[in-house]
């Protein structure tokens, strides 16, 4: 199996023009169903994860078991992915909003192409504190610093769907890997990653 | 509407990046086209390295350097500056560096094609080391000049990679015009980013045009 890692909505321009790809395990929602709904994807999309939404920095105590920080504000900034592209910054956008902090940390907030570049920004000492996602903290996050898992009343769940693509109807391992994702296995796997199960 | 402010804000990065570039890089440039010094081809090999680098690594570094850990990070902070990351300033000390050899070798090309012969006729007449390069050098290379300012200018506007490692999105102050073609982009938002490009392209093609159009010009004159 040979992996591309990249944007969901990267690889969506990329499919809709051809990209000869089988198999497209997305960040999101929404952008399978329209790949379906376009005729570009011959089976039914579903969901393989659900992201958490984490507040993290790397300093010990910065952020508390409640996310408060966000309304005291003893940061210069924080980080987030850009909510237009990435479905943890729409989460992440929501979670400030329902808190009601939104506008207040207007001049603050610094946002990533994607989340990968969210979590460097606060990973580099850059932003003090960032909205990041759980998978991210269990795999890459130093020992040490402090952390809040948003709790999922805050936000619209992140649903993360694979669906085999037209490309790939005719390859038995696409559809294998596709039926492996949805095996206990795999389900146990992504469960250690930090993500929330369908 | 906010992709006016990113004009405006790239227009204010390119005009400041350049002029910083043109008095940096002048000095720099006469020092390279003149020495004969064993630090020539080091100096020379690094002021080319921003050509060969993907712009992602120098700006991966800038990030790395300039924030609250890394040694300039650290220096801005004992200034009482703050870190440059995500701040216009930081956009201006990034694109210094990425444009850096778009001035440095034009204007080093024109000095160097000066020759000694000029500068010694004028010494023999009593001219002083200031007076020569003001008087005598800077006059003779003025293509030298008018090529650095427009390549220079121009390789800002069409910056990418180290703005997006180093600025943050944040309209007004670091989402310049490439960053938001590149949301519109993604964001499948394909008419205004189509605006945009177009835009660029025919921006880019008029400032190229004022460089290679005016080469021939000047030498059938």
């Amino acid at each position: 199996m040979r992996l591309s890692t990249g944007s969901t909505g990267k690889f969506y321009a990329q499919i809709r023009n051809g990209a000869p790809f089988d198999v497209l395990l997305a960040a999101d929602h929404d952008t399978p169903q329209r790949l379906a709904e376009e005729k570009r994807a011959p089976g039914a999309p579903f969901t393989y994860a659900i992201g958490k939404l984490v507040l993290w920095s790397p300093q010990t105590g910065l952020v508390d078991g409640e996310g408060k920080v966000l309304a005291t504000g003893a940061f210069k900034r924080l980080a987030m992915a850009n909510p237009k592209l990435a479905p943890y910054g729409r989460a992440a956008e929501q979670a400030m909003q329902k808190l009601g902090v939104r506008a207040a940390l207007e001049g603050r907030i610094v946002m990533g192409e994607s989340i990968a570049q969210a979590f460097q920004f606060v990973a580099s000492g850059n932003a003090e504190l960032g909205f990041v996602a759980l998978s991210q903290l269990r795999q890459s996050a130093p020992p040490g610093g402090s952390a809040w898992l948003v709790p999922q009343s805050h936000y619209a769940p992140i649903r993360q769907d694979a669906v085999l693509l037209a490309h790939g109807e005719a390859n038995q391992a696409a559809r294998e890997f596709l039926e492996f994702l949805r095996s206990s296995a795999a389900r146990g796997l992504i469960a250690r990653y930090g993500y929330e199960l369908p | 509407m906010s992709d006016w402010l990113a004009v405006w804000l790239t227009l204010r990065l390119a005009a400041t990046t350049t002029v910083l570039l043109l008095l940096l890089g002048t000095p720099l440039a006469w020092w390279l086209a003149r020495t004969r010094s064993p630090l020539k081809g080091p100096l020379g090999a690094l002021v080319a390295l921003p050509l060969v680098l993907p712009p992602t690594v120098l700006g991966f570094y800038l990030l790395v350097a300039l924030g609250p850990g890394g040694p300039i990070g650290e220096l801005t902070r004992s200034l009482g500056l703050g870190v440059l990351p995500f701040t216009f300033a930081g956009l201006v000390v990034g694109s210094v560096i990425y444009s850096l050899p778009f001035v440095v070798q034009p204007l080093q090309a024109a000095f160097e094609a000066l020759g000694e012969r000029p500068l010694e006729v004028a010494a023999t007449l009593g001219a002083g080391a200031l007076d020569r390069f003001f008087s005598v050098a800077v006059p003779l290379a003025r293509p030298g000049f008018v090529a650095a300012t427009i390549l220079g200018f121009a390789h800002t506007v069409g910056e990418f990679g180290v703005v997006l490692m180093i600025g943050g999105n944040i309209p007004g102050a670091t989402r310049v015009l490439s960053v938001a073609l590149y949301d519109h982009v993604e964001a499948l938002e394909y008419a205004p980013a189509h605006w945009l490009a177009a835009g660029m392209l025919a921006f880019s093609f008029l400032v190229l045009l004022a460089v290679y159009g005016r080469l021939p010009m000047r030498r059938a004159s």
